[in-house]
This record gives structure tokens, sequence and C-alpha cells, in this order.
């Protein structure tokens, strides 16, 4: 009965998502008080039942009902508890009924919140979110069904991927999938705005704090989606620049591009096209995303559902929105009147540099992340590797890194060069001294690992200029989130570049007993024995790293094998210290009693996460400052705020 | 730019889109090939020479290919399950008149022997690749793998993974391609 129960919720919270895109569109057209006061119920009626369906698909995944075909195929009795919940949406169908709650609960806080946008931009937004969700819906009703039972049922259940039984990618799509939405709002906001041609400041404040909640997830699911890969796929590396990666990253350059080109809107009334094309691109980036990975059209090593019909339902959606909000931009956006003018050297220009430079990251990512497709229709199978990607968007994304520094010291309107340059000249100078140390230091030093380290020295002095001489108990909190969101930029570039630049590796093929180097470390292979886990078997091996006269550590890499679905997974043990990491895999067997290890020492490696949630930690400081409306008006309106 | 222009350039999106759609459309019709593959194929065989697994026979050298006569190669192990699987398969084209000559990748000669006792032996010779390094350098990524050699000894198929029912057809095709 709970499947039936989640079933029917789902086609009533269809119906309200039809009902809701009426009525809002009612209110767009004829205005109306009553029409406007039935919408947000609808809305909320819609989240209710959404949120009903979901339970009912998480009640029957913790109960492990295998009369449900879905549980069948992604569960078994025998999981831990844990994952027999985050198995729900830890496939294809589960996944996309969360998107639609995490959509339809959004739809509803806009509905029940939202007091800053006029009627008729609101109800346009209302009924465009109705719309999404009735698609989405559709998708789950007509060709993905959750709840489509089985009637042979079985004694046990096909199990879980291994890969995902791991409490980090547990809670990594809830958090991009909040992102996604987030931004399904931002855009939502956008063609509300088209419809009723009212694209101003209030429009971008009203659209601000969904798009910093959205970029804050974005930046928390991609931080925990690359440290997952890292020490769950056991291959050392933290970035593959893989399809299912780029997908989250594209949205995640949109959204923030979207997030500066929003602020210059809400403070100065500039870039009022390029804002409402922005939100239309982030959200049509994530919606690219999700088609990229659940389609199978890329091949990428996440493994996920491969059906070309599902593909074609989702991409005559994507060219209905997409192509919808692209038409309606083209249509309108030349007679909405036109923003404030800035100089070239003010804020404003370097905030539009910005988000040029991260227009062309995007497409880079978006041509090398499609390129194969392109081939393939022309005949010939490549991939684009690291390598493009590393080579092209690197260079560009260290200019940015640069302009992030500029940015926040420069003043709204108009500056003077000089006046800048003074401003810039410790961090400048800082930029030169790292320079001249890592060239000293470590004199073969790659280009790009070169340039990452000293303009990150750079960068953490100028993220935190903004500071200098305020009073910092009555610096505004969106003034520390800034802050903190720059300065972690600059903590993650510090990571990356020294991970490329100063990685050592090991590969051996040991017995036990035998001694291994690498990096400051000399490893000794203790042992290697079985060991049985929750659902799995293992084999570990136990290794002892010394390091001068500190205390030793002892790791324990292991090559786990799963039963149910029949499966080996590497789990890698890493030991973490100020300086850096000490990565290790043990490996396949080798004939003559040997075993594969590789191991890796990753000096500073952990910065780049650590930068991540420095960044989404600055994001929630700005929303919680933004949503906190004292003196904000003031201080927007004099144009006096010089460093924010 | 006169407003004209500008108002044709706000339609540029729009454009961009459709054509990545087309694209992605086009990818999602096409038949799908998510097959990885080798750099090798049209290439000669790299040399090598193996030592038979067979007891009392000459070892498997890269030389021999190269008599006008087309073969496949199939790289094996005992300890590979899919390898037992596609062993029906293997009779059967072996039964069409191909000849197979086997790879026992990482294995001993007395687990493969056994294992050929067990599912069959549609083998003409075997080589013994015990530490796979003819795998690495035919660019052979797992097993089973199984490889189409024309008479110059040019490599001209790559097939990954199990050899099942459904494949014969386009394998015995190859075969004859190669000999044409």
């Amino acid at each position: 009965m709970i499947a039936e129960t989640g079933l029917i919720a789902l086609w009533i919270a269809a119906a309200f998502a039809a009902l809701q895109a009426c009525l809002g569109l009612a209110v767009l057209k004829a205005g109306g008080e009553d029409l406007m006061r039935a919408v947000r119920p609808v809305a909320i009626a819609q989240a209710v039942m959404t949120a009903t369906a979901f339970g009912a698909l998480l009640l029957v995944f913790y109960r492990t009902d295998l009369s449900v075909k879905l549980v069948v195929d992604d569960s078994a009795t025998t999981l831990p508890t844990l994952y027999r919940i985050t198995g729900a949406w830890g496939n294809h169908e589960g996944s996309m009924l969360m998107w639609v709650t995490i959509l339809a609960l959004a739809g509803a806080a806009v509905a029940l919140f939202e007091r800053r946008l006029p009627e008729r931009t609101l109800a346009a937004t209302i009924a465009a979110q109705g719309v999404i969700a009735l698609g989405f819906f559709a998708f789950l009703l007509f060709s993905s069904n959750p709840f489509a039972r089985v009637y042979d049922v079985p004694a046990e259940g096909n199990g879980f991927n291994p890969l995902l039984q791991d409490p980090g990618l547990a809670f990594h799509p809830p958090t991009l999938y909040v992102g996604y939405v987030g931004l399904s709002v931002a855009f939502s906001f956008a063609v509300g705005a088209l419809l009723t041609r009212d694209v101003g400041p209030a429009f971008a404040r009203a659209m601000r704090p969904w798009v910093l909640g959205a970029w804050m997830f974005l930046t928390l699911g991609i931080t925990a989606g690359s440290y997952w890969a890292y020490y769950e796929l056991g291959w050392g590396g933290w970035w593959f620049w893989d399809p299912t990666e780029n997908a989250s990253l594209m949205p995640w350059l949109a959204a923030t591009a979207l997030l500066h080109s929003v602020t210059v809107l809400a403070t100065r009334d500039g870039l009022r096209a390029w804002t409402v094309m922005l939100a239309v691109v982030a959200f049509s980036m994530s919606m690219v995303g999700t088609f990229l990975v659940r389609s199978g059209v890329l091949t990428s090593v996440h493994a996920f559902a491969l059906d070309p019909r599902r593909g074609a339902f989702i991409l005559v959606l994507l060219a209905l929105y997409i192509g919808g909000a692209l038409a309606l931009f083209g249509a309108r956006i030349a007679t909405v009147s036109e923003g404030n003018r800035f100089e070239p050297v003010s804020r404003e220009g370097a905030l539009v540099v910005n988000n040029l430079l991260l227009s062309v990251i995007l497409a880079i990512v978006l041509i090398g992340t499609l390129y194969p497709l392109f081939t393939e229709a022309m005949g010939t199978k490549v991939s684009v590797g690291p390598p493009y990607f590393n080579a092209t968007a690197g260079p560009i994304a260290l200019i940015l890194v640069a302009v992030m520094a500029a940015g926040p010291v420069m003043r709204w309107r108009r500056d003077q060069i000089v006046a800048v340059g003074k401003r810039i000249a410790i961090p400048a100078v800082l930029v030169i001294v790292a320079l001249a140390v890592a060239l000293w230091w470590a004199p073969g030093l790659h280009i790009l690992p070169l340039l990452g380290l000293a303009l990150a020295a750079g960068t953490a002095a100028a993220s935190v200029a903004p500071l200098w001489k305020r009073n910092l108990r009555r610096t505004p909190l969106f003034t520390w989130g800034m802050v903190v969101a720059h300065f972690g930029v600059a903590v993650s570039l510090a990571g990356m570049a020294s991970e490329s630049a100063f990685t050592q590796e090991t590969l051996v093929a040991a017995r036990p007993g035998e001694m291994v180097r690498v990096g400051p470390y000399a490893v000794r292979f203790a042992a290697i024995e079985p060991v049985a886990g929750e659902n799995y078997t293992a084999v570990q091996a136990t290794l002892v790293a010394t390091r001068g006269t500190a205390t030793p550590i002892t790791l324990r890499p292991a090559q786990r094998t799963f039963d149910n679905p029949p499966q080996q997974t590497s789990e890698s043990a890493i030991a973490t210290r100020p300086d850096g990491q000490l990565y290790t895999v043990v490996g396949e067997p080798v004939p003559g009693g040997r075993w594969q290890l590789r191991l890796w020492w990753k000096p500073f490696v952990t910065l780049i996460w650590l930068g991540g949630t420095l960044i989404a930690i600055g994001g929630a400081l700005s929303l919680i400052g933004r949503s906190l409306p004292r003196r904000r008006k003031a201080e927007e309106q004099s144009g006096f705020a010089r460093f924010r | 730019m006169s407003l004209r222009t500008i108002r044709i350039l706000l339609w540029l999106p729009l454009a961009a889109f459709l054509i990545v759609l087309a694209l992605v459309a086009a990818g999602l019709i096409r038949p799908h090939d998510n097959s990885v593959r080798s750099q090798m194929i049209g290439k000669p065989l790299p040399a090598f020479s193996l030592p038979s697994t067979r007891p009392g026979q000459p070892p498997l050298t890269s030389a021999s290919f190269a008599d006008g006569k087309v073969r496949l190669i199939n790289i094996f192990g005992s300890w590979c399950i899919p390898c037992a699987e596609e062993m029906p398969q293997l009779q059967t084209l072996k039964q069409s008149g191909a000849v197979i000559e086997g790879i026992a990748s990482r294995d001993r000669p007395a687990d493969s022997l056994g294992f050929l006792r067990r599912y069959g032996d549609p083998y003409d010779r075997i080589g013994d690749d015990s530490q796979s390094a003819l795998q690495i350098a035919i660019g052979s990524s797992g097993v089973p793998e199984t490889y189409v050699i024309d008479g110059k000894g040019l490599i001209r198929l790559q097939h990954i993974g199990p050899i099942g029912p459904q494949d014969i057809g386009d394998i015995l095709a190859a075969i004859r391609d190669a000999q044409g």
C-alpha cells in the first residue's frame, strides 16, 4: 500500500503543479487579488504531496519492500541501515523523485516567503515553477516510475552499488540537488521578470538569496564529491574532468558569474540583460548536466542508468524549457530598459571581467565535454581528458583569480587606476616574493603550479584587504562572507598547485616485510590478511609509516569484495598530517607472493577541500547577512559602501 | 553597433543552444558505442615471443602471424569467469573454421591447462603471458579480449569483453574482411 500511496500522491502533486501553472498565468494575464491568494496554497499542496511521495519511497527502501522493482534493483536486506535509506536516491528513479521534491519545496517557499517581487512577476515566477515541475512529474509518471511493482517477489534484492556505500556519497546528491533546484528558482525568476518586463534592482534582490543558497550548496556538493572521488576511487587524483564532474562544475561556474552580476544589478542597477541571461544559463547547465549523466550519451566513470528513451524524454524537456526561455530572452530583453552605466575601471568593470572569464571557462568545459559527441557524429571516437582542460581552463582560471583579488578593493561606478594600484601593492609584492621563493626552492617547477602558488599567496592577502582599517565588529556579515569565500579560493588554489607540483608517487610489487619509500616516509609492508565486514569480505594490508622520529602511523588499505552485486572496491587508507597526506592503496596480488602497493605523498592536498569548505561558509555568511534587513538599504542607496 | 545588430545578437544564445541540442539528439539516436578502441588497430602486432603453455610445444611468436592466414588471438585467464562464459562461442568459431591462438594472461600453466580441461580447448597454440606483457603491448585493458589478425600480421578488430552468441556473426564477418 505504501508504494501505491506514493504513486497516488505523485499524480495529485502533478495535478497541483498544472493548476499552479494555470493560476499563475491567469494572474499574469488578468491580475487579481483572489487568484493570487489561491496560488500560494496550491504551491504548498503540491510540495506536501510530492514530499509524501518521497516519504513513501524512503519508507519502502527502509523496509526493503522487495515487491517494489526499484528496491529489488538497488537494495538488499543485508545492507547497513544508512545505505538502505540512502539507496532510495542512489538510483535513477529515486534521484529524480528527490529532485522534484526539492523543486516543489523550493516552489512552496517562494510562494510562502517571497515579498519583494511585484505581484504579477511573482505570479509568473510561480507559474514557471509549476511548468518545470510538471515536466518532471510527467517524466516520473510516464517513463521512470519509482513505485513500479514486481509480481514475483524475490527473496533478496540485487544489492546496492558498493562504490556508493559511503557516507560521503550518501549525502552528496541531496546537497548538489538543492543547488541545482535553487538555480531553477533563479530561472523561474528570470522567466517571470521577462514575462512582465520587470528587470530591476528589486528583482535582483529577490533573486539573490536563491542564487547565494544554490551556489553555496553546489560548492559544498562539488567539494564533497571531489573528496569522495579522491579517497573512494583509489586512483590518487582529486579531479578528473569526467563528464559527471563537469556536469556539476558547469552550473557552478554559471552560478558564480550570476552571483556577481546579480550583485551589480541589486546595488547599481547595471547588467540587466546579462543577469537574466546568466540565470537562464545557470539552470540550463544543471539540466544539461542532469541529462548528460542520466542519458548515457557520454561515457563516464560514474555508472548511471543508460537508457536512450529516458534520455530522449529529458532532451525534450530541455528543448522546451531552455529553448523557450532563450526564445523569450531574444524576444523580450531588448524591450527591458538599459540599466546604469559605469566606467571600465570600477567595481562593476572588474565584475564584468570576472563574468566574462567565468563564461569563457564555462564554454571551454562545455565544448570539451561535448566534443567527443561531436567527433563521434563525424565518425571518429576521441576522448577529451585532463590535458585539454588543464591547458585551456587553467591559465584563464589563474587570470580570474587575479581579477578576483583586485575587484573587492575597487570602488563602485568609477575608480582611479593609480589608487587601485596602491591598494593592491602589498598583495602584488607578495606574489613576486612568493614567485622568487618558489623558484629558489623548487627550480624545476612547471609554469601553472608555479603561478598558482604565487597567486595564491597574493590573493590570500588581497582577499582580506577589504577588512583593512575597518571596525571588524561593525563590518557587515556579507562583507565577511565575501572575504571568507575569496580567501577560500586562495586556499584551494594553494592546495591544487601544491598537489600538482610536489606529489610523489611510488608503485611497487612488495612482499610482506619489505620497506618502501615515498616522500618523507619509510613505509613497512607489515602484513596482509583477510577481514570480514558487514556485507563484504576484504584483503587488508597493514602498513607502518615512519618519518624521522615521529610516532609511526599504521595504515590499513584494503580491497573489498562485495557479493551482492559482485564487485571489488579498493579502500584507500589516508594519513592526514598538517603538511599533507600519505595516501596508500593495496592492489592485486602479483605472482611470487607479492602485492601491488601504490603510495602517494601529497603535500598540502587537504587545502583543496578546506578552501572549498571556506568558499561555502563564505556563501552562508553572505546569505545570512543579506537576509538580515537592517542597515542594508541605506548603504545600497548611498553608494558609499566602499569595500563591499 | 546598430540596434538591429544587437537585436539579432540577442538570438545567438538560442541558436547556440539549438546546435548543442541537435548534436546531443544525434548522439542519442545513433547506436551507442561505449567500447574503448585500441590504438593498435590497423597496426602490426608488436614483436613478442611467449613460451607455450602446453609442455613440449614451440613458443608463440609474432613472426608466425604474417603467413597469409587470418587468425584470432584470444586473451584469457583461468581466474576469469567471463572467459569461461565465452568458451562455447569460441568453440562455435572454431567449428566455423577460425584459427584461434590463446594468450594465457597472468596465469600459471597448470591452472590454464586445468581451465581448458574443464571448459574445452579451442586453441591452436597457447602463449604463456604470465606478466601480461603482451596484453599491455597490444592495448588490451582486460580479459577476455579477442583480436582478429590478418594474413600480414595487422590487427584488424578488437573485441572487448566476452564474446556472446550475438557477436559471432560480427567476428566471422571481420575474418572474411581480413581475408578479402
